[in-house]
């Protein structure tokens, strides 16, 4: 035998259409939904987030015109936390020509408290995620220079974690979220304001 | 699913090279796209009187592409180290998100894979599928059924509870049981004195690896070898002798759309009973997730009772009911004789089987006793592997044993006495 | 008084077999309720109170439980996460995010037990919430052991009772009824009934029926609590126990209600589904009738 095609009448051929639509529009949607769990897996599980939260650095042995070593991680990125002296401070305020962003105009690459000359809330205290903005790699903290450079494609940033003119890095370094939780210790990852809700942590870190 | 001819093509309505019909055909000079969804498709014809137990092929293809996803999204967040695994399991149950669905999916997929399995098997037990001219079908669904077993065996050990530990023990010592070589073989397949994280190593690069892959290319062979012989049907009889002056089988009917509706409408039903039993009782009282590898591997406490799971449990009695030497050789050599050659038993069945009729519908009374004495002696013998021996225990899963074996051994025998009914000319 | 703390403590002939004491005895019922929030958080109270010193729930995080129980997370940081300094992330003492760990190091623990304490994170799905239920209530004296106390589901148990102070000090009390008349005529094993009277035991190691000789011989067995020994009533104990195990089903497989309330859509969905798959088959199916 063979099914004829034309067998079927009109008004079957409409109701068999409209049923294909319904089933196919259910089957998608079922589909989509079976797929959200295996969507979701990818994101960042308890245990990640667990050691994404924010890190209590130690500051009270960071001497002016140091980086914090062992350079601590935040987020399993390097963060540096350098210390300033008055004439790095006077340097970042004047010494400003060769900046590429020197008033920080991008605004998703620091909170808005470090919108200022030395990019951090208090002048003598720079914290930066220590990740070039050209292509990832680490940059070096050079004292002598009083500068990071990147060895990979030379590129360099002031002690404000701001990028100089003419090397490949597009941006000035990101600035972590931070505060200070007293004189000798700060938290990365935190906001100021967002501290005395400080339990519910990762909301309140979600950029960055 | 959309059934629409190609030359009714949905963008190509009104026009004889609708950009659809001139992608297909670009596609054709190339590849043979249209071919191939007629010959397996629209073209492929199957016998008109399938019933249920034909679903069972179709629903066994769903869960074996939901085992694959499961298990390679399972993959991403397990860790195959002795240290790790276990944890592993718990982080993925716990802290990844969603992954206890996934996770659990994956447990009771295993167990639905060898149930649609079974009955699928069954089936073709009930209707002689494994006959003429389908015994190579038949052979290529025995190897997919052993690779199975030792893919679900492998995969048992990775949560690297305390039942999967010892149920490892226990299987890899079966190895040991070989004369001369065990001992030295056990010490190979484990690669250290006792199951370890290198076993445990080796077991996960089979069961992610080498035997889905095996899986995946024997289900292709098997799905192309039924295409090529076409399917059988209750009746036993052959659609393809009766055929219309185009070659059509006059008892065909296309298999898209009109299998494929029908096997779409078993899919829901079938995800329907695995989604209630995945959501609301995915231990399925002890019998998918046991009570004992809840607790990690400990090479130093043995749990209570060791079962395997539910769907070897048939085999491993048979395995504890070979309580006896025999020709110098020890019990536990013959043990592994009698589940090896049980396993492998069904895979003789084209050349047991003398009956003149294929299915079960025309055979007589003895092949119709036979075969439920077998479904009888493997549901008892499933249930008491999963229990502690007794003596009695062990004499009712000898005389069960037995009977498994007398469906087959028996089968040139029965078939032929028997009085069979003549099947009809045409599919009923 | 006595009434009330005798009430609900199972009755129990002597000698129900030495070896696998675990499994053996019969457990008083209990079931577990995941939708009963409060118990959940008393339970979780209890337990960082109580056990987590020595016990872990090393697979759990108390962000997890915390936001499952409905517990806030400032109220869990400032009482309940273990070793509990309300710190945002402090390298010493536990963040939100982190396991919930004991702080006994295990080297010591080895020591002081003679193996460490094992972590209770799967405990309820290896023995069962009722196993837990009864094990807690089952702390009784026996100057034999090396803690001073022995358990009556978990026969020479390892650690001390450490829920003494609220349950008070329990004694296994043997009874020798004089006739079984005592027992309203039941031939087989008995245990009282929370409502005084007496019920066949489903269970015992030992089958045999229960003779005059034999009750008179091996004398029943009952748990009674020193009044005023405890903080807790018998009561106020028994719902106390109730809580920790409540708590510790709910750690065995923290996804449990989120998977049955998910559940419950797909199935639904499903179904819907497969009314429309039904139409579409018999709608094709139609075809095959019409020639």
């Amino acid at each position: 035998m063979s099914i004829e095609k034309d067998a079927t009448s009109v008004e079957s051929k409409g109701r068999r259409y409209f049923l294909i639509g319904m089933t196919s529009a259910a089957s998608v949607a079922g589909a989509i939904g079976a797929a959200v769990p295996f969507v979701k897996s990818w994101t960042p599980s308890a245990k990640a987030r667990s050691a994404g939260a924010p890190k209590i650095c130690d500051i009270s042995r960071l001497r002016p015109g140091e980086m914090l070593a062992p350079i601590p991680a935040w987020r399993g990125k390097p963060v540096f936390v350098v210390g300033r002296t008055p004439d790095d401070i006077r340097r970042l305020e004047n010494e400003q020509d060769d900046l590429a962003d020197a008033a920080s105009e991008d605004l998703d690459r620091q909170p808005e408290y470090a919108r200022n000359p030395w990019r951090s809330r208090k002048p003598e205290l720079g914290v930066y995620i220590g990740i070039c903005t050209h292509l990832g790699c680490s940059p070096k903290y050079r004292d002598d220079e009083g500068d990071f450079y990147c060895p990979c494609h030379g590129s360099r940033f002031d002690l404000a974690g701001r990028v100089v003119k003419g090397v490949p890095a597009p941006d000035n370094l990101d600035v972590p979220p931070y505060s200070y939780l007293s004189d000798t210790e700060i938290i990365v990852g935190v906001d100021d304001e967002n501290l005395a809700a400080a339990p519910d942590l990762d909301d309140s870190t979600e950029r960055a | 699913m959309k059934p629409t001819p190609r030359s009714q093509a949905p963008f190509g309505v009104g026009s004889t090279r609708g950009p659809l019909t001139r992608l297909v055909a670009w596609v054709d000079e190339r590849f043979p796209l249209t071919r191939t969804i007629e010959d397996h498709g629209t073209k492929y014809y199957a016998p008109k009187n399938v019933n249920f137990w034909y679903l069972m092929g179709a629903l066994s293809l769903v869960v074996l592409v939901m085992q694959l996803l499961t298990g390679l999204w399972l993959t991403m967040s397990y860790v195959p180290t002795g240290d790790g695994a276990f944890a592993s399991v718990e982080y993925i149950m716990r802290d990844v998100e969603h992954g206890d669905l996934i996770r659990l999916a994956h447990s009771t997929g295993a167990s639905a894979l060898f149930a649609v399995v079974y009955l699928h098997m069954f089936r073709g037990l009930a209707y002689g599928s494994y006959r003429k001219p389908r015994e190579l079908l038949w052979l290529i669904g025995m190897a997919i059924y052993l690779v199975l077993m030792a893919e679900g065996f492998f995969g048992y050990l990775l949560p690297w509870g305390n039942m999967s530990y010892w149920a490892g023990q226990v299987i890899v010592s079966l190895v040991g049981a070989i004369p001369f070589i065990g001992e030295g073989l056990m010490e190979w397949v484990r690669g250290d004195y006792g199951i370890s994280d290198i076993t445990l190593n080796r077991f996960f690069a089979l069961h992610v690896v080498a035997l889905p892959i095996a899986l995946i290319g024997l289900v292709f062979v098997h799905i192309v070898a039924l295409h090529h012989v076409g399917s059988n049907n209750p009746d036993g009889i052959e659609i393809k002798d009766h055929k219309d002056d185009k070659g059509v089988p006059l008892d065909g009917i296309p298999f898209h759309p009109y299998c494929t509706v029908h096997d779409f409408q078993a899919t829901v039903a079938f995800l329907f009973i695995f989604c209630a039993i995945m959501f609301f009782v995915p231990e399925m009282f002890g019998y998918f997730l046991e009570k004992p590898n809840f607790e990690q591997a400990d090479p130093l406490k043995t749990p209570d009772v060791i079962a395997p799971v539910w769907y070897y449990t048939p085999f491993y009695s048979m395995l504890r009911a070979t309580t006896f030497p025999m020709f110098g050789l020890d019990a536990k050599f013959w043990g592994l004789v009698v589940m090896g050659t049980a396993i492998l038993m069904p895979a003789m069945l084209p050349w047991l089987d003398r009956s003149p009729v294929k299915s079960m519908r025309y055979k007589g009374l003895l092949s119709k006793a036979m075969l439920a004495l077998l479904v009888v002696s493997l549901f008892v013998l499933g249930y008491l592997g999963t229990i502690h021996t007794t003596d009695l225990t062990t004499a009712i899963a000898q005389v069960f044993t037995l009977i498994y074996f007398a469906y087959f051994v028996l089968m040139p025998w029965y078939t032929r006495v028997e009085k069979t009914k003549t099947p009809p000319e045409r599919v009923t | 008084m006595t009434k009330a703390i005798v009430a609900g403590m199972a009755f129990l002939l002597a000698g129900i077999s030495a070896q696998g004491a675990t499994t053996d005895v019969e457990l008083e019922a209990m079931k577990p309720n995941l939708r009963d929030f409060p118990s959940l958080q008393r339970g979780m109270t209890l337990y960082v109170n109580y056990c987590l010193g020595c016990h872990s729930l090393k697979f759990q995080r108390y962000e997890r439980t915390a936001d499952d129980l409905g517990i806030p997370h400032d109220v869990a940081l400032g009482n309940l996460v273990f070793p509990g300094r309300a710190r945002p992330a402090g390298m010493d003492g536990a963040a939100i995010g982190d396991l919930m760990q004991t702080a006994m190091p295990l080297e010591r623990a080895k020591a002081w037990f003679g193996k460490p304490p094992p972590d209770l994170t799967m405990v309820d799905r290896v023995r069962g919430t009722a196993w837990i239920y009864n094990m807690l209530k089952g702390f009784y004296v026996d100057p034999t052991r090396p803690f001073g106390v022995n358990n009556r589901v978990f026969e020479n148990i390892g650690m001390p009772h450490v829920l003494a102070g609220l349950q008070g000090v329990q004694r296994r009390v043997e009874m020798r009824p004089k006739s079984l008349d005592l027992l309203d005529g039941l031939d087989t094993l008995v245990r009282k009934r929370a409502d005084g009277g007496y019920a066949k035991m489903a269970t015992a190691a030992d089958d045999s029926p229960a003779t005059e000789d034999r009750l008179i011989r091996q004398p029943l067995v009952k748990y009674e609590v020193d009044p005023g020994t405890g903080s807790m009533s018998a009561a106020e104990f028994d719902q106390a126990a109730y809580d920790i195990a409540n708590f510790l089903h709910y750690v065995g497989d923290p996804g449990r209600l989120e998977r049955r309330q998910m559940g419950v859509w797909v199935l639904v969905f499903l179904a819907g589904l497969f009314v429309l798959a039904t139409l579409l088959n018999r709608e094709y199916h139609k075809d095959l009738h019409e020639r």
